[in-house]
């Protein structure tokens, strides 16, 4: 009976969606703004890659939504799997051998090259704060994965991310002392170089992307990094079953 | 082009049914990854080279490296079958 019901569910919602889409056009944009972003985009922002020009420029308020996003989600995990635990946390685990050492501390430098790259360059090249925070995050975090029982600065971590997140608050901000929209790229005397191509141009814009690429990646970093340090799943049922015969043995008692 | 798009389709399809059929959980999550990695491919085939890089680098690389992580503290965490 509950699998009929299911399928009907299925059934009328497939029905509803294929309504919705015979619709629509097909191959037509719905959004119209689309081109006249690609017209305006490279005068107003000076960015030559204008994905970056949307991200920040045009829909400057969704990426400090996404950010937030991201926080609300990475402190979650540190509030369930943080500090209480990461005390008692005996790791056992030892190093993984020569060849895995090895290679992570060769492909650290070159991925951290790779993540700066990214970042700085993109407002120029495909890619950006996001992708380039990840390739950080990655890379700080294979000395962890390699090593378990080393030792990783929490603070540091946190005081990366809390200064970044600031940071690109306080670039939207200063825009407002121009009497431009918060959060919008702005050129002045000093970064007034609007020359489409070159590395200093579009702005503040490449200053947003560098405090969206260190606060991501602080935050992915710090998220992996709790993840490794939590417990086993072993050791914890070990601690429940624990707490179970201490209650039962207190029901004892109690009776 | 298309031949390029239905071989990389075909890899898409193969490794989304090994991450349902492999009864060993790790050698799912590097199916799963290769799902990923594909679908970064047909990105920056259809010149999305910023959904490309961002999937390779959070879908290909971070997911599966946290649903790995997720396996270490479950206890799944096993190279060879019993």
């Amino acid at each position: 009976m509950r699998n009929f019901t299911s399928l009907l569910f299925s059934g009328g919602l497939a029905f509803l969606l294929l309504v919705l889409a015979s619709q629509l056009p097909f191959g037509n944009p719905v959004m119209l703004l689309g081109g006249e972003i690609i017209q305006a985009a490279p005068d107003e922002v000076g960015t030559a890659n204008l994905v970056a020009a949307v991200l920040l420029a045009y829909r400057g308020i969704d990426t400090l939504g996404e950010l937030a996003i991201l926080f609300t989600a990475t402190a979650a995990v540190g509030l369930i799997l943080g500090r209480a635990h990461a005390s008692k946390a005996v790791h056992q685990d030892k190093d993984s051998g020569f060849i895995t050492t090895r290679g992570s501390d060769l492909m650290m430098p070159l991925l951290i090259i790779v993540g700066f790259y990214i970042i700085f360059y993109g407002h120029l090249t495909p890619g950006g704060g996001f992708q380039g925070g990840v390739i950080l995050a990655i890379a700080f975090f294979l000395p962890v994965l390699t090593r378990p029982g080393s030792k990783v600065d929490h603070g540091m971590i946190t005081i990366i991310e809390g200064l970044a997140g600031a940071g690109f608050i306080m670039i939207g901000l200063w825009a407002m002392l121009y009497g431009k929209p918060f959060l919008q790229p702005f050129f002045d005397t000093f970064l007034g170089n609007s020359t489409l191509g070159s590395l200093w141009s579009a702005g503040t814009l490449p200053l947003l992307y560098l405090a969206v690429g260190l606060k991501v990646g602080a935050e992915l970093a710090g998220l992996l990094v709790t993840i490794a340090e939590a417990p086993a799943v072993a050791e914890a049922t070990a601690h429940t079953t624990e707490a179970q015969a201490v209650s039962e043995t207190a029901k004892v008692e109690y009776k | 082009m298309i031949w390029i798009v239905s071989i990389v389709v075909f890899i898409m399809l193969a490794a989304a049914l090994a991450v349902l059929l492999l009864p060993n959980m790790l050698s799912a999550v590097a199916a799963s990854s290769v799902v990923s990695l594909a679908l970064a491919v047909l990105f920056a085939l259809m010149k999305a080279p910023d959904v490309a890089m961002t999937e390779a680098a959070i879908g290909a690389g971070l997911s599966s490296l946290l649903l790995a992580m997720g396996l270490r503290r479950l206890g799944l965490w096993k190279l060879d079958e019993d």
